[in-house]
């Protein structure tokens, strides 16, 4: 019992999490007492229990799974556990729920904990489409309603897509640069753990009393200072999301600057590299200003600082500011992954060199530059001063020129090539068309008369699926099929991939092509309800979307079944060149028995003779069942 | 068939798809009625964004399709690599200075169309909008009236006047928005936001809240009467007369609106 109390793990946690609570409720009230009756009519405030205990209990629950052990017994000058490896690999399923320093566990972790929430926020947008089926509340009332279209915006952003993506290049970013694991594998556990907390709390707000927060994943002031306390589930939540974005983004620049292997000079780098160091870029520097901005939000809920009430000299429109300044790069956190992922692909499917790849990598780099520039295009109609729209206007015109490079570029690489048109290559592919579309329409809205009329519309609802889903969702199903092999051993159902693409590909273009008209037409977003007029097109839309969620359940049973038991895959299925499918499938325990040189480019395909990286093969003294042994002395 | 004959065979199937694209833009009724003259400005710059977009995305979609058809692996190819092209300068300096030669176009003539829609005119009149969970109400100065000041709920306007709008809040943000004019502007507690419009059809059209402002924002709506000024100048003279009772009705009202949001 005592021993189960003290080991890291599930247990201890839950002892901890109780503690948590009844520390808050503590400390608020020797607060509450201590600064007088006359404020406070009850000592005892389940608000401020409750606002305290979101912050004490998730840390505690990271204290009590073991996300610190190391750094405490550091810091207390205690000896820390030897360098054993012990908490490296995953040697069964019960692995993965523990603090894992692997990196190859971690992205598993990482993306199998967001494809979770992609389930939840997809069912969630299915209940929101059967509410807008018909004009007139049907299903929910309309604070479940706001509610759910917060949380299913909420759990997609920051939860899905951006995690996601952190996933998949935990998994194959080491392996791709030739280094045996990220720079810092006990952060990286620590970053991984950080989500379930962030996507739980996120949940749990529907539990709250008075309801989720209804306030779009935007939380503008002052609607959100005023919410019930399910805000507070928003606000502390992005914060803990927040903060393993950060981590994860040090540990990949850190591990792309200092571990790539011999050889690998930054122009030897595939662009999945690329693209995640301009991410990286992106996150550490934007991400806390949203952190900043929810903070405000928290402070003038639970403490009234009067941030943003005009009525005490607030200031409204300075939280916009601040949020959009983290919120439009966010964009770009959640495209360039993505950008990496497709060039990979159609380099590997088309045979060919990745066309102009210099310009791809300095296309990336010209993102997140001017991905800074542009955030008061949300803005057009707040009501800022009018100046701003034209520089911010020009920005946004501009940003579409090296997006634009790196399209053409992808075009120019599948000509004359020979495309293997296999399921990752018809989602590159598709992601090529919807992405384009989402792309002008992002363009058209930088056009600030235009802006004005479909601002907050179902036009911006339109064109945000069309950039996240369209784009972003497509690149993750290509590399989620394009690495399956890579990370399980085995290979996935070709013919229900196929089905897949060609599902998603027709019901997302049926669901979100219309909403651009209804947009146009004047029917607002983050409705419960609408006019009549919008009747027939809204219900074809809702069909439409449970085709869409639908087909979502063929690529679970693909990948479910796969992993269980599918072919089992060769080492690199693709004929890739890139230092990842020069390891077995999966990789070894510490992914390379010797560090690999790298002599070439990534992408030389068709070029007689060439090599990206050299492996030199293992010494004879080493046997084959002591890699560990071998990685060690390294 | 050969390369050359389906590559044309592509062209001209793209030049169609443009054709046919172009044509459903002006098509289909995308919009609202337009009410305003900024309307007219706006409905044409949203088609000339249109067909210079259509081009763009028939391009890339050719592309992909057209290499999906002619370079796909064929039986025999499973170890075949294509030529290795790294790149070509020229090329690549083309489709970086096109995009931006069309974009600053583009943006050249949006911000001529701003400039239109949102330049002083000669003369026009002042109305106040206030925005509160979930009703808008009206406000016409004496310099309107040419009396006591008009507080209504419904909004009458008189065709061909220019109309500069000044928006306040009672509490959280709202978003003042006229499809069939194109015009919207969010209405922010603490400051004043103005956005002018010319209305210059008769008629009645719809008024919705377009930010989210809580419960009942979706239910938040209203219409604007768009009327001659002789029937303007009527119904403000009705008003007029009845303004005290309308106003105490709105104080009420509003004192009601700000009880529920404090408590």
């Amino acid at each position: 019992m005592a021993a189960r109390v003290r080991a890291p793990g599930f247990y201890r946690a839950s002892v901890l999490m109780v503690l948590g609570v009844a520390l808050s409720a503590g400390l608020t009230w020797v607060v509450r007492m201590s600064t007088g009756h006359s404020t406070f009519h009850h000592y005892l405030s389940g608000d401020a229990i409750l606002t305290v205990s979101l912050i004490a209990v998730p840390l505690l629950f990271l204290i009590g799974i073991g996300g610190f052990d190391y750094w405490f017994y550091w810091a207390a000058g205690r000896p820390t556990r030897p360098e054993d490896h012990s908490g490296h690999g995953a040697r069964s399923w019960k692995d993965y729920f523990r603090v894992n320093t692997d990196h190859k566990v971690i992205g598993i972790q990482y993306t199998v904990t967001s494809f979770f929430f992609l389930l939840v926020g997809g069912l969630i947008a299915m209940l929101m489409r059967a509410q807008l089926a018909q004009p007139g509340a049907q299903f929910v009332d309309a604070n479940t309603f706001n509610g759910l279209f917060s949380v299913h915006a909420t759990l997609l952003i920051f939860l899905f897509v951006i995690p996601v993506f952190a996933g998949l290049a935990n998994f194959v970013l080491p392996l791709m640069i030739g280094a045996p694991d990220m720079a810092f594998p006990r952060l990286n556990a620590l970053s991984y753990w950080l989500l379930p907390v962030a996507g739980f709390m996120m949940l749990g707000s529907f539990f709250a009393p008075g309801g989720a927060f209804a306030d779009g994943w935007t939380a503008y002031a002052p609607l959100s200072t005023n919410m019930p306390i399910g805000q507070t589930f928003f606000s502390v939540g992005v914060q803990f999301a927040g903060a393993s974005s950060v981590m994860t983004a040090l540990n990949f620049l850190v591990t792309i600057i200092t571990m790539r292997a011999p050889g690998m000079s930054f122009f030897r780098m595939p662009l999945l590299v690329w693209a995640n160091f301009a991410t990286s870029l992106l996150v550490v520097i934007a991400t806390p200003f949203i952190a900043a901005s929810q903070f405000f939000v928290l402070l003038d809920r639970a403490l009234g600082f009067n941030f943003f009430n005009a009525g005490h000299g607030g200031d409204v429109l300075m939280y916009q500011h601040v949020f959009w300044f983290y919120s439009h790069p966010a964009v770009y956190i959640m495209m360039l992954p993505g950008f990496g992922i497709i060039s990979e692909i159609i380099a590997v499917k088309s045979r060919k060199p990745i066309f102009g790849y210099r310009m791809m990598a300095f296309s990336l780099l010209a993102i997140v530059g001017l991905g800074f520039t542009v955030w008061a295009h949300h803005m057009f109609t707040s009501g800022m001063a009018a100046w701003i729209r034209i520089p911010m206007a020009i920005t946004t015109a501009i940003i579409a020129i090296p997006t634009g490079i790196k399209i053409f570029s992808w075009l120019a690489t599948l000509w004359r090539g020979v495309l293997h048109l296999d399921t990752p290559m018809l989602f590159a592919l598709g992601f090529l068309t919807t992405f384009t579309l989402g792309g002008i329409s992002g363009v058209m809205l930088a056009m600030v008369p235009f802006d004005i009329h479909v601002s907050s519309t179902y036009f911006i609802v339109a064109h945000i699926h069309y950039v996240l889903f369209g784009g972003s969702l497509m690149t993750i199903f290509a590399g989620v099929y394009y690495w399956f092999p890579k990370m399980t051993g085995r290979m996935y159902d070709e013919r229900l991939g196929k089905w897949h693409f060609w599902s998603t590909f027709v019901f997302f273009n049926l669901t979100f092509g219309p909403m651009h008209i209804l947009g146009m037409q004047g029917m607002p977003r983050r409705v419960a309800t609408y006019a009549a007029k919008f009747a027939d097109m809204n219900l074809f839309i809702s069909i439409a979307s449970f085709g869409l969620g639908l087909s979502t359940l063929i690529f679970l049973y693909n990948i479910v079944t796969s992993w269980r038991g599918g072919p089992i895959s060769i080492a690199n299925p693709w004929r890739g060149m890139t230092l990842e499918w020069q390891v077995t499938s999966p990789p070894p325990i510490f992914n390379f028995d010797r560090v690999p040189t790298v002599v070439g480019g990534p992408y030389e395909y068709g070029v007689p003779g060439a090599v990206h990286g050299i492996l030199a093969p293992t010494p004879a003294t080493v046997g084959a069942g002591s890699r560990l042994a071998g990685a060690q002395r390294e | 068939m050969d390369r050359r004959r389906s590559l044309i065979l592509t062209v001209v199937a793209a030049m169609l798809a443009i054709g046919i694209g172009v044509a459903l833009s002006y098509a289909i009724h995308w919009f609202p009625v337009e009410a305003s003259t900024q309307a007219k400005n706006t409905d044409r710059l949203y088609h000339v964004l249109v067909d210079a977009c259509i081009p763009i995305f028939v391009l890339v979609t050719t592309v992909v399709l057209y290499c999906a058809w002619q370079f796909h692996m064929k039986p025999g190819e499973e170890l075949k690599d294509g030529p290795p092209i790294h790149g070509n300068t020229r090329l690549e300096v083309f489709w970086t200075a096109a995009p931006a030669v069309l974009l600053l176009s583009l943006l050249s003539y949006s911000f001529v169309v701003l400039h239109d829609n949102e330049k002083r005119p000669a003369r026009e009149i002042r109305v106040g909008v206030t925005g509160q969970q979930f009703a808008w109400s009206f406000q016409y100065p004496p310099s309107v009236t040419g009396g006591r000041p008009v507080q209504s709920f419904q909004l009458y306007l008189p065709k061909g006047e220019s109309v500069r709008f000044e928006l306040h809040s009672k509490d959280v943000i709202h978003a003042f928005f006229i499809p069939a004019f194109r015009l919207q502007e969010d209405v922010v507690p603490g400051i004043t936001v103005t956005y002018r419009a010319t209305p210059d059809r008769l008629g009645t059209y719809p008024i919705v809240c377009n930010l989210l402002c809580g419960l009942g924002h979706s239910l938040m709506r209203t219409s604007v009467h768009v009327v001659t000024p002789a029937a303007f100048a009527a119904w403000l003279k009705s008003q007029r007369a009845t303004s005290t009772a309308g106003g105490a009705a709105a104080t009420a009202s509003s004192g009601t609106a700000a009880a529920r949001a404090s408590g």
